[in-house]
């Protein structure tokens, strides 16, 4: 694709088209590439506190730095790792599937990206600076209104901006599910993985705010003298819990419904099957979307709720397994009568079926809230997020990414490697975290930076730390992958599966304007019908005609480094006066481009079609 | 209620799971070795819950594993194509209505216990001087204060066997977590507001550790503390012998002596009481002597003792005794620590909580005695 004419240019040519790109195929390449440095980054973070916790009352780390760790670790794989690695399979993909030629706001994508990346670049320059966050992801009050230093500052502010980013990216796959799809795609033909996007879109949109006005409290509270979370002088700090996970709990759907998605897609393909209860599937979805947003509660049965509300939120969380059980079913019967091609996705999809049972069966476990009165906080939470997050989350992003490979850089990631990653990373992840739900029923507390000997301890977590070393051999593995697989540069047809789905239908490399002609959908699966009923090809929509793009634009780049600035300044204007200007600046930087943009007419170009017909017309 | 849970237990498959549970881990700590009231209604809920949990992972497990072998690409037939099912109604109804019948099975005892391990409003009939006790988390210890007796520990919270004794959970600066796994479940302890109340009941004598399991800062880890359950006889004779300090007595041994003056010169008292007081800046130390730890994590003995005081930060990172008085030699450590071990104002301690004998309380004796003379 793209970057393979790329090369041809110079490196300075290629930086500036990914700075100023609005293609949603570039940007989920951008997408690719900060959320996978982060994954590298949350990947070292845990594996110092795997080595810390190797053995009894170890000192490898200090306690101090041992909570930035953990608490960056958190943050990291959850808004800087986990989320973009899954817009960039959204990115990449939806446009695609629904027969688009790009999402409905370019630019908007663009600065949905940018802000995300500076936000991330933001939080992470705390190491740097007075020591990073330290009290926890979750940043209970008061520990992270009293913490010194500004670590908890850079938290707040580092992920109030990639917050805008992420929200901006919901609301733009929002618009674009509902208007952009191509003529014959209802909503009821849509591919899963674009209807788990869409619902994952509406969690975004619903859940974000609240985090948003969490943070605003929180950075108001520790640089602007507000009281929202001091106690001492009347604030309240379960305020900040609910807000958190009113955020929070949402926040495990977003991430896991899309992952839902890529094992939707591959599983039918691999078994040469349509998705068996189609309908079935998608309101389970959309059922699961509407209950994650009914038991937030169920993170904090122990704050002191009452024995009222402890139980509402314990049968409201129950009632989630019924539709994800639904899924998992579903998933089953889809293989039963196929013909199933082990390929490195459909492993992925295999290792995530039973993973994510015992994570959903530890998560009905916990539900069960006088139970939990003994599971919160202790390992065994630890163990049960990991296999849903792991197990769910990012199975379904290496699935997605190896089965996507192809549309994405045109090369296919060698399979023998790929089976190699698979089986190291999922052996490694259930010696890491199964043992971690009896650790933590065995009395080990979560966030602990020591435990101590004769506490019967030692076994459980020395395995656990042996099979992080695997999930890391795994990961190096992976990203040796991606090396030769470019070096390699193998290019192969547009559809090297043999799938089902619209996007399969392009020529490779994809070109920058995705269909020539829209095509026209004739039902669930429509490359799959056109393979069995027609002459394998998509029928066009519509005549040729010129097509309409946008503009490239820088201004999405400068409008987030604005921020960054800002944020940077209004950080440190609690130590000294002086730094308000360099907050001024970034506001200016933001607005002034803000105003630019508003001003000048951008109307974008188009590509004729006499051009096109060049290309080789009628060839889709 | 611990009847039709009994039951459930009965059947061999979750007979089996406790055989199983009940190896893991230390029998003063795991949850899977419950030793109180509490924490035993909590693991027959684990059991009935992972006993559900488990049946559902083998219907799944059965299915995929017969799916996975039996419809695998075979030799030659790369180019067959399925029929392509559009779904069943009738296997999705199933599916639908099982787990929904499995979760009700699991919602009844969920909210049942929910009820009841939170009631602290209906004190049993035959309780009715219950006893309350005031726990504050601070960074990073415990203080204990018993409301209506009028005794003031840190770090270690001695109670009776025979009854649930009944704590209010609350917390002098950050979030914190009480958490006896053996015992009870789990309690939060806000700061100011949001007061928590909980019971807690030990069936049997013992030692029984505690742990935070809320983040609070740096030595989140290290904020340990014990619980000593002894029989009632011998926790009312705890009682009298802690409501009768003098916190004024003199030690008997010289180097106790000038370690009690150097406690005062060097301003230990202005944060650690010795007697009853209200809940201080540092741990009541009114019966360090009878300690089963020094700061909660460390074995009982006069070397750790002057380590601890000579250095804290390094045994607690981020505490609050840290180069708050005045540096000691390694002789003054010594002398406190001499006199800190004098302070031992009970006859009860460890051992009887270890010894297994059973005595029984004052009151029920007397009773006794009237029941046999109502009887002559």
């Amino acid at each position: 694709m793209s970057t393979h004419a790329a090369e041809k240019r110079g490196f300075g040519a290629v930086l500036w088209d990914y700075l100023t790109t609005v293609d949603h195929k570039k940007i989920a390449i951008l997408y690719l590439i900060g959320g996978g440095f982060f994954f590298v980054l949350g990947g070292l973070e845990a594996m110092l506190i795997r080595i810390q916790l190797i053995s009894p009352d170890n000192e490898f780390i200090s306690a101090q730095f041992y909570n930035e760790v953990m608490t960056m670790h958190g943050t990291t794989m959850i808004f800087l790792a986990a989320m973009p690695l899954l817009f960039a399979l959204m990115n990449a993909v939806v446009p695609l599937q629904i027969g688009a030629r790009d999402v409905a706001f370019p630019f908007v994508n663009a600065l949905g990206f940018w802000l995300f990346a500076f936000g991330g670049i933001l939080l992470n320059l705390s190491w740097f600076v007075t020591g990073a966050p330290d009290a926890g992801w979750t940043a209970y009050a008061p520990l992270s209104i009293i913490s010194p230093g500004h670590g908890v500052d850079f938290y707040a502010v580092g992920l109030q901006i990639s917050g805008f980013g992420t929200l901006m990216a919901g609301i733009n796959f929002i618009v674009t599910i509902i208007n952009m799809r191509a003529p014959g795609m209802t909503y009821m033909r849509m591919p899963l993985f674009t209807w788990t996007t869409f619902v994952a879109s509406i969690l975004i949109l619903f859940a974000f705010p609240a985090l948003t006005v969490g943070l605003f409290e929180m950075t108001f509270d520790r640089l602007f003298g507000a009281n929202f979370f001091k106690p001492e002088m009347g604030g309240n700090v379960i305020i900040w819990e609910h807000l958190f996970w009113i955020f929070g709990h949402p926040e495990v759907y977003i991430l896991v419904l899309p992952a839902f998605g890529v094992f939707s897609e591959v599983i039918p393909t691999f078994s040469k099957k349509r998705l068996f209860g189609y309908s079935s599937m998608v309101f389970a979805t959309v059922l699961i979307a509407f209950l994650g947003f009914m038991v937030w509660a169920h993170h904090m049965f122990t704050v002191g709720l009452g024995p009222i509300a402890n139980s509402i939120f314990a049968v409201a969380t129950m009632a989630i397994a019924v539709p994800t059980g639904i899924k998992i079913f579903n998933w089953l019967l889809t293989m039963w009568g196929g013909n199933i091609r082990i390929t490195t996705p459909m492993l992925y999809a295999l290792g995530f079926i039973p993973s994510f049972t015992i994570g959903g069966m530890t998560g009905v476990m916990l539900a069960t809230a006088a139970a939990d009165l003994q599971y919160h906080d202790s390992y065994f939470v630890v163990g049960h997020f990991h296999y849903v997050i792991v197990g769910g989350v990012v199975f379904g992003v290496l699935a997605g990414l190896t089965y996507w490979w192809p549309r994405m850089f045109g090369t296919m990631l060698d399979e023998k490697l790929g089976k190699w990653t698979f089986w190291l990373f999922f052996i490694g992840f259930h010696l890491t975290f199964f043992i971690q739900h009896f650790l933590g029923l065995m009395g080990m507390p979560r966030r602990y930076w020591k435990f101590l000997p004769d506490q019967g301890l030692d076994t459980g977590n020395l395995i656990s730390t042996i099979g992080a070393f695997f999930m890391a051999a795994g990961a190096i593995l992976f990203v040796w992958n991606i090396i030769i697989t470019s070096v390699r540069n193998e290019k192969v047809s547009g559809d090297p599966w043999d799938a089902r789905t619209l996007e399969w239908a392009i020529p490779n490399p994809t070109p920058e304007y995705n269909f020539k002609q829209i095509p026209l959908v004739r039902g669930l699966d429509p490359l799959w019908i056109e393979k069995m009923e027609g002459n394998g090809k998509m029928t066009p929509a519509e005549p040729l005609g010129d097509i309409h793009m946008p503009n490239s634009s820088f201004l999405p780049f400068m409008m987030s480094l604005g921020l960054f600035i800002a944020g940077i300044g209004v950080i440190f204007q609690v130590d000294n006066n002086s730094w308000w200007i360099v907050a001024i600046i970034g506001f200016a930087i933001t607005l002034g481009t803000m105003f630019l943009r508003s001003i000048k007419d951008d109307l974008g170009y188009h590509i004729h079609k006499e051009d096109l017909e060049d290309k080789g017309a009628g060839v889709k | 209620m611990k009847g039709w849970m009994g039951r459930f237990r009965a059947l061999f498959l979750l007979s089996g799971l406790t055989l199983l549970l009940s190896g893991c881990g230390k029998p003063y700590l795991s949850a899977l070795q419950p030793k109180g009231e509490g924490s035993e209604m909590l693991f027959n809920l684990m059991l009935l819950s992972i006993g559900i949990m488990i049946f559902v992972f083998l219907v799944v497990m059965v299915i995929y594993i017969y799916v996975v072998l039996k419809f695998r690409q075979k030799k030659g037939q790369e180019d067959h194509i399925p029929k392509q099912t559009e779904g069943s109604h009738v296997l999705e109804t199933i599916w639908t209505v099982i787990p929904i019948i499995l979760l009700l099975i699991l919602a009844v005892p969920t909210v049942q216990y929910t009820f009841a391990l939170s009631d602290t409003k209906n004190v049993p009939e035959d309780q009715e001087d219950a006893i309350w006790i005031e726990v504050t988390g601070q960074q990073y210890w415990w203080h204990f204060d018993y409301k209506d007796l009028n005794i003031q520990t840190s770090q270690e919270l001695y109670i009776p066997t025979d009854q649930r004794v009944y704590l209010e959970l609350t917390s002098k600066d950050v979030i914190h977590s009480f958490w006896i796994p053996t015992i009870s479940g789990k309690m939060d302890t806000n700061p100011i507001e949001n007061k928590n109340e909980m019971w807690i009941h030990a069936y049997e004598e013992g030692v029984y550790w505690g742990k935070c399991a809320e983040l609070c800062g740096p030595s989140h880890s290290l904020m340990d503390f014990k619980v000593v359950a002894v029989s009632p006889g011998e926790f009312e004779q705890w009682v009298e012998d802690m409501q009768n300090v003098n916190p004024d007595e003199e030690p008997e041994t010289v180097v106790a002596k000038e370690g009690k003056e150097l406690f005062q010169q060097n301003s230990c008292a202005a944060c650690h009481a010795v007697g009853s007081s209200p809940v201080a800046v540092g741990p009541n130390l009114t019966s360090f002597g009878d300690r089963t730890t020094v700061a909660g994590i460390m074995d009982y003995n006069k070397e750790n003792i002057v380590n601890w005081l000579m250095d804290p930060e390094k045994y607690k990172p981020g505490n609050k005794m840290s180069n708050n008085y005045p540096a000691l030699s390694e002789e003054e450590a010594g002398k406190i620590a001499e006199y800190l071990m004098t302070l031992k104002p009970s006859e009860i301690g460890l051992d009887d909580a270890e010894d297994g004998d059973y005595i029984k309380s004052q009151k029920d004796e007397n009773n006794n005695e009237e029941n046999t003379q109502d009887q002559e």
